[in-house]
C-alpha cells in the first residue's frame, strides 16, 4: 500500500487528507474528477471539483452538497495535502487529481484522452511517484482513427443521408461525447436538434462558455415536421423507441470508441458506427504512461489487469487495483445522464451501477 | 480490390435480403468479369487452399505490433474473431495499393502457398503495410479461408441474375445456377457464360417451386380444417427436402433453398437414372438403413456440408429418397392435377422404377381425426416430427400458400435445468456472456447436459451476464463456472444416447423457453427424468 493512497472497495482513499477520489458510494469528502455517474457519485457531503465542471456537477448532484471549485493548476491544502486539477481532455471539465504530500506525488487521471477534442482543455502530463490510469480501452485492437477523419466521415453520412431523404440520428452520451460531436458538425449541411438529455448538457456546456453550433431541442418541435434534412444527436437509449418514429425515415449510428470492432457495431444494430472515443487508445494509454514516467503504475477501470502485467513486463512497477472489466453497458450507463422530463430521459435505468470491489 | 472490400462491409452491415441483393448486383455492374467471377466464387462460400498456417498469422501480427503472444490471446478472447484481431492490432497500413480482386488473389494471394516460411513472412508483411483496417480485414478473411458474409450462394445467383437481367431478361436466378453447377473455376471466361443471353442450356434443370406446409396450431387441432376424409397423412420427416429431376438422361437434384446438390447424393442420383425422362419428384432426402428405417437427422447431418463422399460414411450412412409427390411427367406439368390423381401416378412411377434408394413414403392409415392424432404421438419413435396432412383434391401450390398442405409438430420436450457455466458469444455478442451450459441432478451433483444459446430476451441476457460476473466461482479459459442459481425451462425436438456426452444424451436444438425465476437449484429436474424421455430402442 502507498502512503499517499490506498485502493479501499469504496474507492481510492487518500488517509493524510482523509477525502476519496471519484468514490464509489456516498462518503463525508469527495474529490471528482468528471462529472460522469461513475465518478461523480450521488449523496456525498462534501465535493472537491475543477471549476470547469461547476455546471454539470450542479445539474446531476444533489443541491444540499458542499461543492468547492478549483481552477485548473490551483492548489488546495485538504488537512495538509496539497491539492490541484490538470486537464484530462475527456470532457468539459474533466481533471487529473494531482495529490502531494511529503514530496510524493500521485495522480489520479479519471478517464483521459490524448486527441483534439474542442470542447475541453487538453490533456497534460504531470511528472509523478504514483500514477492511476484507467484501462477503459487497454487492449491493442483499439487505436482511434484522427478526429478529423471521423468527423469528416460524420459529416459525409449526413450528406448521404439528405440525398435519399432520411433523417440522421446520431447517438452518443448524453454529456461529453454528445457535445464534443456537436462541435465537430459542419453546421453548413443542415439543421441539428438534440435529444432532451443531451439538450440539458448543451446548455450547461453553454453556460460554461464552450462554443456549439445552433441546436434544436426535438420536443419544441410540434406536428408535421420535414425531418429529411436534419442530425439528430441522441442518446444511445433512444434507438428503437417509440420516440424515434416522429423522424420518419432514418439512418442511424453509433459514435464511441466501442464501434472499433465489428460485434460491438452489430450488437448495437444501428446502420453505422464511427470510433469516437473519450478515453485513450493503446497507443496513447502507452504514450501517456512513458510522459508521466512514474515510478509506479496503478491500472483501474477497465482492461487493468492486461494493462498491468503488459506494463510489468515492459519493466514498470504496475499492478491492478480492481477487477472489474468495464464493458461497453457499463460505459453506457456511467456516460447517461438522469434527467427529469419523462419521454426523453435517457432510459437506460442502472446509471449508478458499481464496478465490482476488488477481491 | 477497394471495391470488393467496400461490397463486403456493405454486405456485412445489413440484414436485409433486398439491399444485399442490390449490393452484390451493384458490384457486378462495376467488377470487370475477372473480379465478378472471383467475388462470385467467394461469395458462394468458394476458398482458397490454406495458403499460411494460421499459428504464423498470429506469431507475426504480436511482431508487427510489438506485443507478447499472450497479449493477441488476450485481445482475440475479446474480438472473438481472428481476421479481425489481426486486422486492428497490427498498425495501419501506409500506403494503400489499388489492384483488381483477381491480380490480389492472383498474384499476391495465391502464391503464398508456393512461399518458404520466411518468404511468406516477408509478403504478409508487406500486405499489411498496403492495406488499411478495412481493407486487411477482408484481405485476412480470403488468407484464413473464414470469408463469409452471410449470403447464401442462391442469394449470390439472384444478384447475378438481377444484374444479367438488365440487358437479358432470360437470364433467371435459376439458369445461373445451373450454369455454376460442376467444378466452377473463376475466370472472366467462365463469368462471361454466365451472363449468356441464350438459355436453352440451362431448361434442362429447371425446378420448381416448392409447396410449403403451414403449421397446424397445436393446441387447437385440425378440426377446424374439415373432415378428415378429405385429407390424406404421412409421416412429416425431418431431413432434406429435395426436388429430383430426370430430364434428357441428365439428373438434377435440387434443395429446398433452391441450392443444386451435385454430387451430394450419389445413391439418389442413381436411382434417378431409371426415372423416364420429363419426370420430376418431390420427396424428402433422409439416412435410413435397408430395411426402411428412418435414422435420426444427427445421422443425417454427418452427410451434410461434405464436398465429397467417402465409402466408409457412404456404408454408415445410406440414404433414400422418400417421394411423395410428382410434378412433372412425360415433360408435362401435373402440378394443377389434385393430389389424389399426382399420388396415384408417382406410385406407378416409383414401382416401375424400383430402386432401393427411391421409396414412396408411407401414407398413414386413419379414418379420423382423433386416429391420427393417436398415431401422431407416436412420431418420434419413428424418427419423425409429427404428420403432414394434405388436401386430397388440392393442387401443389408455390410457396407457402394456406390450405392445402398443413404439419402438425409433436410438442418440444421441455425440462427445468440449472445454468452451471457461461461463455462470452461470439462475432456480435463478444462482450456479454450468452452461451450457457445446463445441468441436471444425479444425486447431489449437477451433470451438464445441453448449451443453449438463444431464446432470452436482450434485457433477460443482460442480467444473466450481470449475474455471470458477480458469481463466477473458476475461470477455464473462456467459460466461466457459476454458482447454481439460475433454473430455466428448455425446449428441445429431439434426444438420442451419446457416448460423447457426460449426461450421456444428446439433444437436438436445445433452446431457452423461459427463465423459471419461480423455481429454486433444488427443483430443477432429474437426469432420470431426462432418460425417461428418450426414445425406445
Ligand atoms: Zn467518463
Amino acid at each position: 500500500m502507498n502512503a499517499l493512497l490506498q485502493s479501499t472497495p469504496r474507492g481510492l482513499y487518500c488517509p493524510a487528507g482523509d477525502f476519496y477520489v471519484d468514490p464509489r458510494v456516498p462518503v463525508e469528502r469527495a474529490v471528482v474528477s468528471h462529472a460522469h455517474s461513475d465518478h461523480a457519485r450521488w449523496g456525498c457531503k462534501r465535493y472537491l471539483a475543477a471549476q470547469k465542471s461547476e455546471q454539470l456537477l450542479r445539474m446531476r448532484l444533489s443541491p444540499d452538497a458542499q461543492f468547492h471549485f478549483l481552477a485548473f493548476g490551483e492548489s488546495h491544502a485538504v488537512n495538509g495535502v496539497k491539492l490541484s486539477f490538470h486537464p484530462a481532455g475527456h470532457m468539459l471539465g474533466s481533471a487529473q487529481v494531482r495529490i502531494e504530500h511529503r514530496g510524493q506525488v500521485a495522480v489520479v487521471t479519471g478517464d483521459y484522452k490524448l486527441g483534439d477534442d474542442p470542447t475541453c482543455e487538453s490533456w497534460q502530463p504531470i511528472h509523478c511517484d504514483l500514477m492511476v490510469t484507467e484501462s477503459t480501452f487497454g487492449l491493442p485492437v483499439y487505436r482511434w482513427p484522427s478526429e478529423q477523419v471521423t468527423m469528416a466521415a460524420i459529416n459525409e453520412w449526413w450528406r448521404a443521408n439528405q440525398a435519399i431523404g432520411k433523417c440522421s440520428v446520431l447517438y452518443g452520451y448524453a454529456i461529453g461525447k454528445s457535445q464534443r460531436l456537436l462541435a465537430g458538425l459542419d453546421s453548413t449541411v443542415g439543421p441539428i436538434y438534440t435529444h432532451g438529455a443531451v439538450e440539458k448538457g448543451v446548455q450547461a456546456y453553454r453556460r460554461s462558455g464552450v462554443r456549439l453550433p445552433k441546436t434544436t431541442y426535438v420536443g419544441t418541435i410540434r406536428g408535421k415536421h420535414d425531418w429529411s434534412k436534419a442530425m439528430v444527436v441522441a442518446v444511445p437509449s433512444a434507438h428503437g423507441t417509440p420516440w424515434m418514429r416522429r423522424f420518419g425515415r432514418a439512418s442511424t449510428a453509433m459514435a464511441s470508441g466501442w464501434m472499433a470492432v465489428r460485434g460491438s457495431r452489430r450488437r448495437r444494430s444501428v446502420d453505422r458506427g464511427f470510433v469516437v472515443s473519450d478515453h485513450v487508445d493503446w497507443p496513447t494509454l502507452l504514450q501517456a504512461i512513458d510522459a508521466c514516467d512514474p515510478d509506479r503504475v496503478w491500472v483501474t477501470h477497465g482492461y487493468s489487469a492486461v494493462v498491468a502485467r503488459y506494463l510489468n513486463e515492459a519493466g514498470r512497477d504496475a499492478q491492478a487495483i480492481d477487477s472489474g472489466l468495464r464493458t461497453e453497458q457499463d460505459e453506457d450507463a456511467a456516460a447517461s445522464l438522469a434527467t427529469d422530463d419523462g419521454s426523453d430521459a435517457d432510459t437506460d435505468g442502472n446509471s449508478e451501477r458499481e464496478t465490482p470491489p476488488a477481491p | 480490390m477497394i471495391d470488393f472490400a467496400a461490397l463486403y462491409h456493405r454486405l456485412d452491415s445489413t440484414t436485409k435480403t433486398n439491399e444485399k441483393i442490390a449490393a452484390m448486383a451493384d458490384y457486378f455492374g462495376l467488377a470487370n468479369p475477372a473480379d465478378a467471377a472471383w467475388a462470385t466464387y467467394f461469395l458462394s462460400g468458394g476458398k482458397l487452399r490454406r495458403l499460411v498456417p494460421t499459428k504464423l498469422l498470429r506469431q507475426w501480427a504480436a511482431e508487427a505490433a510489438g506485443i507478447p503472444s499472450w497479449l493477441f490471446d488476450e485481445s482475440y478472447q475479446s474480438v472473438g474473431d481472428l481476421a479481425e484481431t489481426i486486422s486492428l492490432i497490427v498498425p495501419p497500413g501506409e500506403s494503400r495499393e489499388e489492384m483488381p480482386l483477381s491480380l490480389w488473389i492472383t498474384s499476391k494471394l495465391e502464391p503464398l502457398k508456393t512461399l518458404s516460411e520466411d518468404q511468406q513472412r516477408d509478403a504478409v508483411l508487406e500486405i499489411w503495410q498496403q492495406t488499411d483496417p478495412q481493407m486487411r480485414f477482408v484481405v485476412m478473411k480470403l488468407i484464413t479461408g473464414a470469408f463469409r458474409v452471410g449470403v447464401s450462394k442462391r442469394l449470390v445467383t439472384r444478384a447475378i441474375a438481377q444484374f444479367a437481367q438488365t440487358s437479358h431478361p432470360d437470364i433467371t436466378a435459376d439458369v445461373v445456377s445451373h450454369r455454376l453447377m460442376g467444378d466452377w473455376q473463376p475466370s472472366a471466361a467462365a463469368f462471361q457464360r454466365l451472363m449468356n443471353p441464350d438459355v436453352e442450356d440451362a431448361v434442362v434443370s429447371q425446378p420448381y417451386p416448392f409447396c410449403l406446409a403451414h403449421p397446424l396450431d397445436t393446441a387447437a387441432g385440425p378440426g377446424a380444417l374439415g373432415s378428415a376424409h378429405e385429407f390424406l397423412a404421412e409421416w412429416k420427416w425431418d431431413g432434406i427436402r429435395g426436388q429430383v429431376i430426370r430430364r434428357q438422361g441428365q439428373t438434377f437434384v435440387w434443395s429446398r433453398g433452391e441450392e443444386l446438390m451435385e454430387g451430394r447424393w450419389p445413391e439418389i442420383e442413381a436411382a434417378a437414372e431409371s426415372l423416364p425422362n420429363g419426370t420430376v419428384v418431390d420427396g424428402e432426402i433422409l439416412a435410413a438403413l435397408a430395411s426402411g428405417q428412418v435414422l435420426q437427422f444427427a445421422q443425417l447431418q454427418r452427410r451434410i456440408g461434405r464436398k465429397s463422399i467417402g465409402k466408409k460414411l457412404l456404408a454408415e450412412v445410406p440414404v433414400i429418397f422418400h417421394a411423395f409427390d410428382l410434378l412433372e411427367e412425360d415433360g408435362t406439368d401435373i402440378r394443377d392435377q389434385p393430389l389424389a390423381y399426382r399420388r396415384q401416378r408417382l406410385e406407378a412411377v416409383v414401382h416401375q422404377v424400383d430402386h432401393p434408394h427411391l421409396c414412396l413414403t408411407q401414407l398413414i392409415t386413419g379414418s379420423s381425426w382423433a386416429d391420427w392424432s393417436n398415431i401422431r404421438e407416436t412420431s418420434r419413435e419413428m424418427n419423425a416430427e409429427g404428420l403432414m396432412l394434405k388436401r386430397r383434391d388440392g393442387r401443389y401450390d408455390v410457396g407457402r400458400v394456406r390450405g392445402n398442405w398443413w404439419k402438425w409438430k409433436v410438442e418440444p420436450y421441455t425440462i427445468d435445468a440449472v445454468l452451471i457455466y457461461a461463455q462470452k458469444g461470439h462475432g456480435k455478442r463478444s462482450s456479454l456472456f450468452t452461451d450457457y451450459t445446463f445441468a441436471l441432478w444425479q444425486g447431489d451433483t449437477l451433470v451438464p447436459f445441453a448449451k443453449a444459446y438463444s431464446g432470452l430476451t436482450d434485457a433477460e441476457i443482460q442480467q444473466v451476464d450481470q449475474f455471470v460476473r458477480k458469481n463466477t466461482k473458476e475461470s477455464f479459459g473462456p467459460v466461466r463456472s457459476v454458482t447454481p442459481e439460475l433454473v430455466m425451462e428448455l425446449a428441445f425436438e429431439g434426444l438420442q444416447r451419446s457416448k460423447r456426452h457426460k449426461s450421456g444424451i444428446a439433444t437436438r436444438f436445445p433452446r431457452i423457453l423461459r427463465w423459471r425465476h419461480d423455481k429454486r437449484p433444488a427443483d430443477a429436474n432429474r437426469l432420470s427424468d431426462l432418460l425417461e424421455l428418450l426414445p425406445s430402442e
